[in-house]
């Protein structure tokens, strides 16, 4: 297998990493994605102040009402508020698109440490795992592993995790690869340190910047990932609240209420939009392209 | 045949014949995957199966069917005894042969991986090689935003906005279903390939990008330039086989990203290929057909990856000898 995981290239040295470490200088790039993001965090979290409307609540004597009437956007073909339930729709996928990446990204760091500093059979046992696992279509194995699961939100955490740890173990047991070489490591190793304090106290904080950086912008897969799982009807359970529903029930009325189908998708959009500039700001304040 | 040629063909065999022996373990591990998944559910995977109004008969006919009061190692190796004579199991719902619904599928699915592959370098290839040439002028700005935006995009959301967009105005387009005849097929997979080229396209470009900046200042460009050749003559005379040893790479790393698009994409346009397959499989709780598309996919992946890897030895023989 060739698969790689694209990312920027090995770290330049020591001297690069202390830099970086200390320095907490923001680049516009930086400043424009957390604004965005803070921004949507703030609005998902105080939606019960921005509407008063009720996401959930189905009033079929007023479906598919056009924008206006007290409704912002309009009704839904079960005549729930569109607005109302964007912004709830925003709480779903925020929590369960970041939680969908925490548990991948503590499994496969883990695991990519381990196999990076201690080498030799685990690793070889590993590597080959991640290559079989990488074989399988992301979507193909998520959506037969939330069928095997049966459905609900933590299957897709399970089935996510199961898949998403790959590319973790692969950035972090690289990086200690490199890290493990070097001077302040094998100081640390020569002295005598208990292995564990080394591996948590010395390595994990110079090896996380990189599966950080590349978590921001898997943030942005697996929101993308919820979304289509929410349009396929595998998602989170109805009647809750999710962009991805929200596309699919809208695609039966794409040619008389477009923006039923249109307006999460701008919402995913944007959220993807703000987690790449992020991304984006990391690399560039490493300094690595 | 002169000595070097069948030197050549020797190394080039040798190569291919590595690639098929690394491949082995790789398909032998998706087969244990695809077996186990349903043992990842504790408890009888029969009544998983079944779901939770299955009658106490229906349960035991399927363990006879499966035979899964035998152990597990024999339950496997009886699934790898039938997958080598192509037998994928028996449809719960269609109660006909999985392998026979896959070749019927098979089609569309390929289909439009084909017309997304080509769409997908058809719009990336130009974007890229205009951004390298014009290095941060505005033209490589515009290019570089193009993934930040794109990447956020659901391709399910894309479908949707295309067929909003241009369906409805460009007639020749249809917005759903593969019709019957080949010219029916090219005109009803247009949509469907550029919804999952568009996916494609972000990491594509910028990737391509920067392969295609690496060898703009390589040692032979710059002598070329020395030479006094024109821009256009060493874009295309130099850059476009590098460019074209990227594009497979590229591909190459991303191909599983392009064959779970169309899964998701067969759905939205209504594409009777192995996507739509495998979702109707789901909501009939149909898991043969689950389990024998998943592998199918899988299986799909890792033959794509040899064909790249071959390509890509023989656009760069210097691969081959690593």
């Amino acid at each position: 297998m060739t698969a790689v995981v694209a990312g920027p290239a090995s770290p330049t040295g020591r001297a690069g990493r202390v830099a970086r470490a200390s320095s907490l200088r923001l680049n516009p790039t930086l400043v424009a994605g957390l604004s965005l993001l803070g921004l949507i965090v703030l609005v998902a979290l105080c939606a019960p102040l921005i509407t008063h409307w009720d996401p959930i609540q189905q009033d079929l004597t007023s479906s598919l009402l056009p924008p206006g009437n007290g409704h912002l956007l309009g009704t839904d073909q079960l005549g729930r508020d569109v607005f109302a339930r964007l912004l709830y729709g925003a709480r779903t996928d925020l929590r369960v698109g970041a939680l969908a990446v925490l548990f991948p990204f503590v499994l496969g760091g883990t695991l990519g440490l381990l196999a990076g500093w201690f080498g030799g059979w685990f690793d070889l046992v590993l590597m080959r795992i991640v290559d079989i696992v990488v074989a399988f279509p992301f979507f193909v194995l998520v959506i037969a592993l939330v069928f095997a699961l049966g459905q609900g939100t933590s299957s897709i955490y399970i089935a996510i995790t199961l898949v998403g740890w790959v590319a973790y173990a692969r950035i972090v047991r690289s990086e200690v690869l490199v890290a493990k070489e070097q001077e302040y490591a094998m100081a640390a190793r020569a002295s005598g340190l208990p292995t564990r304090r080394i591996l948590l106290r010395h390595l994990v904080p110079n090896v996380l910047l990189q599966a950080f950086v590349f978590s921001m912008s898997d943030i942005v897969l697996s929101i993308l990932a919820i979304v289509t799982l929410g349009y396929l009807g595998l998602g989170v359970p109805p009647p809750t609240p999710d962009w991805g529903s929200m596309i699919g029930e809208g695609q039966a009325f794409v040619f008389t209420r477009w923006y039923l189908a249109a307006i999460p998708g701008f919402a995913v959009v944007i959220t993807g939009l703000s987690l790449a500039l992020i991304a984006d700001g990391f690399v560039q304040r490493s300094g690595r392209r | 045949m002169g000595r070097e040629e069948v030197e050549d063909r020797m190394r080039h065999l040798a190569y291919v014949g590595r690639r098929l022996v690394a491949m082995i373990p790789v398909a032998f591990g998706v087969t244990l995957i695809v077996f186990f998944m349903i043992h990842l559910v504790p408890g009888d995977p029969a009544r998983t199966l079944l779901g939770v109004r299955a009658t106490d008969e229906s349960v035991a006919a399927l363990h006879v069917r499966f035979g899964l009061d035998q152990p597990l190692w024999k339950q496997y190796l009886d699934f790898l005894g039938r997958l080598v004579h192509g037998d994928l199991g028996q449809s719960f719902f269609y109660n006909v042969d999985v392998s026979e619904l896959v070749v019927g599928r098979l089609p569309a699915t390929i289909w439009l991986l084909v017309a997304a592959t080509i769409l997908a370098l058809a719009i990336s290839l130009p974007l890229a090689v205009l951004a390298a040439t014009h290095q941060g002028g505005p033209v490589d700005q515009v290019v570089r935003a193009v993934p930040l935006l794109g990447l956020g995009m659901p391709s399910v959301w894309v479908g949707i906005m295309l067929v909003l967009l241009l369906g409805l105005k460009v007639r020749a387009f249809p917005v759903s279903g593969f019709g019957t005849t080949p010219a029916q097929h090219v005109s009803s997979i247009v949509l469907p390939g550029l919804t999952v080229a568009l996916a494609l396209t972000p990491i594509l470009i910028r990737s391509l990008r920067t392969s295609l900046i690496g060898v703009l200042d390589s040692d032979y460009v710059v002598t070329a330039r020395a030479k006094g050749l024109s821009r256009g003559r060493i874009i295309t005379a130099h850059t476009l086989r590098n460019a074209a040893v990227s594009s497979v790479t590229v591909l190459g790393v991303n191909i599983a990203y392009l064959v779970g698009s169309t899964l998701v994409v067969e759905r939205v346009f209504g594409l009777p290929g192995l996507g739509t397959l495998m979702l109707d499989a789901i909501f009939n709780r149909d898991f043969p057909v689950v389990q024998g598309v998943t592998l199918v996919f899988a299986v799909m992946v890792v033959l794509i990856n040899l064909g790249t890897d071959v390509v890509h030895g023989a656009l760069d023989p210097r691969v081959e000898l690593a």
